[in-house]
């Protein structure tokens, strides 16, 4: 029996201070009772011979110094089994779905360990979302870390769905296992996805960690590592391809916050603290895919942007990790375009190791390149247009012009059930891409334009 | 005090210890698991220390041992086709002792104690030699020959020197007076090493990139910093420059980046030839690899492992260069630790010391005269990550006061897919004169000429594109319509280059030369037709220009650009006699 210390000297926030103990682990966990006998958990911050400082996930709301505290000896762990899988738990890992408890295979520690990078293997595998500026423009492979950079009110939800139900990799069947965490969304967000998951039969091959808006804020710093030792063990103990959903990190870098200020810390940039970076980095690294291990693990995790600022600290350290991000548009929502992905701002860092040739089309690139410059061009022209009116435009910019509507109207928009193949994308890029003199095609090898532009495909089809 | 202490205290890395008998900066031995951590601050009986692994679970009480030695690093034959993480363990040996994970309590040379080298004396028995002195060599890599060196503090005769075959901690070279020279040193990472004399950069570093050396070039020996938002093309770019420059040694500092990024340059540089010897690029290379998620007082130690590995090889007379992606991470990585200590915070959360750091470390490149008698350089190249994009914040602007060559990221650029995304009017180099005379020799006389030409195009574009937003282009006068275009061409056609192309992702200076030149021909010549009556839609037509923006992709780029010529005289001959 570890021994219970009533010596609490101070509580203030989710913290507390508790003094004459026996030597305590570092980031160890913490079991406190109240006096009431209702149980919280806790972590330690802060060791020394003299103080110990705890966090306690729970909040601190009831606690007094009569409460009693008791250290486990070891740190957070999780317990994995395969029969996690179509389990609903706590944002600390309790089951929420009135199931058996887990029995565990393993017990995992939380925090994960960083992976060797010379056991990583290069993520190359594409993985076909069925939406055209994903897949054209900011291809997805497994292993990757992909956020969508969004804002309230903005259909980020129904864009993470439909990419969950449609994922695949090329040529084959396989699905992928979806660990699906929660982090400080409303209960109505939550059950929009769930009804998803139950829908589509997604649930079966899902584990699910809710914490939600109304659950304690400190307990969001550890749901979504707990999601992430889940799918690192589906990853690499049971072979399986894991998305793993994590929204809304925003609501995990409040916290985090939170806790900074509880601890009196000297903020960073915005009141944030100034390890977020590393913080952020102890998340967004936990994916990718090992030598030898047959699995993997593909973040999509959900970012609302405070304010629409791609420059706020939350959205700025995530993109300096992530390979790259999908970035959803409030002007194109307004005009009813869906998926409203504004495809300049978004990236994919691994795009190119992940077509061309043996893995999408040989023009991939040079189309997704075209595209870019084009709608780029389109686009500044429109600001153009504002000031001097279409007539004062030469005929080459008006094909530009009329170019970004089109882009908008027929590559952009589509369904959220429509699942276009890669080949599909393309071609649309292609037919596209006609309306302009073909001179202007300045990013596109010449041989793929005696290929695959309709001008001049059809005639070498016909010969 | 005494040799053993133990803990008294924890935060994340930052563990404060008592009872022990220390000096700044001596590695000591934390916890029971031994872990491996740095003082870095002294007061009364207590010292801090920064821990070079993960410190979960580590109590109050357990003991430290101090070494009594400096974070040092190891020197000698095997550094070449290294993965270190940032306090020289090679990742490999990790993952063999580990698994696929990095776990701790595992130390590990930084040079294996098994192999066997090949060591050539190029000393005798009698000879005086000092510090620096080389006294014989190995074998490296197939093109790479290591220099074994007398240690800087080191001079004496030689009493008895060996041939032959010996692993690295073995004795090669004995002194008159009893000392035992190997072909490993070790040299404590946050010293720089001594050199006889610093000169100054006088050559390029030619790095096969357009932009880079046509216009904002580096030299051989000097600094650079490339700044900019994320996703704007720091990596690709500080990859480019190992992948492609013409310098002998290549180290790597991946410091606070990500984990596939690292694997990727693994999987890549084995496979790719350096240009300049045909020998796979692994054989020149020295990663670092501290990516984010690994330790931050590693990541802290990184970039001087990394340095002071490229000034071994400047000692011996290479030309090294240094790639650091990104010091931002560096220097938060100072931040972190600083706060755990609860030192008085500077700019924006920042040490005081920040600038110091970040000049000491500048100042370790440069071309030397080094103690061995021959002239090595280091160049160094620091990626700077400012949130937000802003270039206001104290890394950059730290870092600007100290370089001399600044390439300015920008995002509009990245958006649009220009790439290398570097933003021709903020970019600056200091070197442009310096080294002037080597381009007129190497490259052409006319190189600064038809630099700064184009340069100047580029300026005029950026004011008549602010009269555009106002009127619309068509409302210009020809000739500056004309200059637009050409303006637009030398953007497209000579600053685009695209890093994933097989063949333009380097462009040997005799192309870009030969390049730039036919583009102001055309551009010449379109302004005499226009003169001579011709009009601009005539101009604007002509299939050359069209065949000029592709002839970067061609393989055989002589004879393409020789075809090109031809239609482009034919062409503007049959303007003419319109
Ligand atoms: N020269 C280039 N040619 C082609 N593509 C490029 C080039 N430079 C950058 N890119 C594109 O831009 C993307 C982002 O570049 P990179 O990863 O170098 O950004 P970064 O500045 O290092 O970002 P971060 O700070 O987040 O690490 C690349 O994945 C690539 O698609
Ligand atoms: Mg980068």
């Amino acid at each position: 029996m570890t021994k219970e210390y009533k010596t609490i000297r101070e509580i203030a926030g989710p913290l507390i201070f508790v003094e004459k103990t026996e030597p305590v682990g570092y980031n160890e966990l913490v079991h406190i009772t109240l006096p009431d006998g209702s149980s919280k958990r806790g972590q330690v911050l802060d060791t020394s011979e003299d103080i110990v400082v705890i966090q306690v996930f729970e909040g601190a709301g009831g606690l007094n110094k009569e409460s009693s505290v008791r250290f486990t000896g070891e740190t957070i762990k999780l317990p994995v089994s395969i029969d996690l899988l179509g389990r609903i738990l706590s944002g600390s890992g309790e089951p929420l779905d009135g199931g058996p408890r887990i029995v565990p295979e393993d017990r995992l520690e939380i925090t994960g360990a960083a992976i060797n990078p010379y056991a990583r293997l290069p993520p190359k595998e594409f993985i076909q979302t069925g939406i055209s500026t994903i897949d054209g423009m900011n291809t997805l492979v497994r292993g990757q870390k992909l956020p969508i950079f969004s804002g309230s009110g903005l259909p980020h939800n129904e864009i993470a769905l439909q990419i969950a139900r449609q994922a695949r990799v090329r040529g084959s069947d396989e699905q992928f296992a979806v660990v699906f965490a929660a982090m400080g969304i409303t209960n109505e967000e939550a059950q929009y996805f769930m009804r998803d998951f139950e829908r589509t039969g997604a649930l079966e091959r899902a584990v699910v960690f809710l914490n939600l808006a109304d659950d304690p804020a400190v307990e969001r710093l550890i749901t979504p590592r707990l999601a992430l030792t889940a799918a690192e063990y589906l990853a690499y103990e049971h072979d399986m391809h894991v998305l793993v959903i994590l929204t809304d990190i925003t609501n995990y870098c409040e916290a985090l916050r939170q806790m900074g200020a509880a601890r009196e810390e000297v903020p960073g940039r915005r009141g944030y603290p100034g390890y977020m970076y590393t913080d952020l980095a102890s998340l967004y690294e936990r994916a990718g895919v090992v030598k030898g291990r047959k699995g993997s693990v593909t973040q999509f995790s959900i970012l609302s942007m405070p304010g629409d600022d791609i420059t706020h600290p939350i959205p700025d350290l995530s993109g300096y990790i992530t390979e790259g991000q999908i970035v959803i548009s409030r002007e194109l929502h307004r005009k009813g375009i869906y998926p409203p992905v504004n495809v300049l701002p978004s990236l994919s860092r691994l795009m190119n190791s992940g077509i061309g040739a043996t893995r999408t089309r040989e023009d991939h690139k040079s189309v997704s390149d075209q595209l870019y410059a084009a709608y780029a061009e389109g686009k500044d022209l429109r600001g153009l247009v504002a000031i001097v009116g279409k007539d004062a435009l030469s005929d080459r910019d008006k094909k530009f012009l009329e170019f970004a509507d089109m882009f908008e109207d027929r590559f952009v928009r589509q369904g959220v059930d429509e699942n276009r193949d890669i080949e599909t994308t393309l071609d649309l890029g292609w037919e596209l891409l006609s309306s302009l003199p073909e001179a202007q095609l300045t990013r596109i090898d010449n041989k793929y334009i005696q290929k695959y532009h309709p001008a001049h495909k059809g005639k070498q089809e016909g010969k | 005090m005494n040799a053993k202490g133990k803990i008294y205290r924890i935060s994340g890395p930052v563990v404060i210890i008592s009872g022990l008998n220390t000096r700044m900066y001596d590695v000591v031995k934390v916890g029971n698991e031994g872990l491996m951590g740095e003082v870095i601050g002294i007061e009364g009986d207590k010292s801090t220390v920064q821990v070079y692994e993960e410190t979960s679970g580590i109590k109050p009480g357990e003991p430290v041992e101090n070494t009594g030695m400096p974070l040092s690093v190891e020197l000698g034959p095997g550094l070449l086709e290294s993965i270190y993480d940032g306090i020289q363990r090679p990742l490999p040996v990790l993952k063999g002792t580990m698994g696929d994970f990095i776990k701790r309590g595992v130390s590990a040379n930084g040079l294996s104690r098994e192999k066997e080298w090949d060591f050539v004396p190029t000393v005798k028995k009698g000879d005086k030699v000092n510090a620096g002195n080389i006294i014989g060599t190995v074998q490296e890599t197939q093109n790479i020959q290591q220099r074994i060196m007398v240690p800087p503090n080191v001079s004496g005769t030689v009493a008895e020197i060996k041939a032959g075959k010996f692993k690295v901690d073995d004795v090669v070279c004995t002194l008159s007076d009893g000392k035992e020279l190997t072909m490993m040193q070790k040299w404590p990472v946050r010293k720089p090493r001594p050199v006889s004399k610093k000169l100054m950069p006088n050559k390029p570093l030619i790095t096969g990139q357009r932009i880079l050396d046509g216009l904002f070039p580096v030299a051989k020996g000097g600094t650079a910093a490339i700044p900019g938002p994320f996703g704007s093309g720091k990596t690709v770019t500080q990859q480019q420059l190992a992948k492609w420059s013409d310098t002998e040694i290549v180290v790597y500092i991946g410091c606070g980046e990500r984990g596939n990024e690292m694997a990727d340059v693994l999987n890549e540089f084995p496979e790719l030839e350096d240009p300049k010897t045909g020998r796979p690029l692994m054989e020149r290379t020295v990663l670092i690899a501290n990516t984010s998620n690994m330790p931050v007082a590693a990541r802290e130690a990184s970039v001087y492992t990394g340095i002071t590995i490229a000034e071994y090889y400047r000692d011996m007379g290479y030309d090294v260069s240094l790639m650091a992606d990104s010091t931002s991470r560096w220097a938060e990585a100072m931040r972190e630790i600083s706060s755990r200590l609860e030192e008085m915070p500077g700019e924006e959360g920042y040490p005081a010391y920040l600038a110091a750091r970040l000049s000491e470390f500048y100042e370790r490149a440069g071309k030397v005269n080094a103690l061995s008698g021959r002239e090595g350089s280091i160049t160094v190249i620091g990626a700077v990550s400012p949130p937000g994009g802003d270039f206001s914040e104290p890394v950059t602007q730290n870092t600007l006061r100290i370089v001399k060559v600044f390439w300015a990221l920008d995002a509009k650029l990245a958006q649009r897919r220009h790439f290398p995304a570097i933003n021709w009017l903020n970019s600056y180099s200091l070197y442009t004169k310096a080294l002037g005379d080597w381009y007129s020799e190497n490259v052409s006389v006319e190189w600064s000429k038809l630099r700064d030409d184009a340069m100047e195009l580029l300026q005029k574009e950026a004011e008549l594109q602010e009269i555009v937003q106002l009127v619309g282009s068509d409302a210009l006068p020809e000739d500056q319509q004309l200059t637009l275009e050409i303006a637009r061409m030398i953007r497209e056609y000579f600053l685009q280059q695209n890093a994933y192309h097989d063949v333009d992702t380097y462009c040997p200076m005799d192309k870009q030369y030969k390049l730039l030149k036919a583009i102001t021909i055309w551009g010449n010549k379109a302004q005499s037709a226009l003169e001579s009556g011709a009009a601009v839609e005539d101009i604007m037509k002509l299939k050359s220009k069209d065949a000029l923006a592709k002839v970067k992709f061609e393989k055989d780029f002589d004879s393409a650009l020789g075809v090109v010529t031809k239609s482009m005289e034919e062409e503007f001959g049959n303007l003419r006699g319109k």
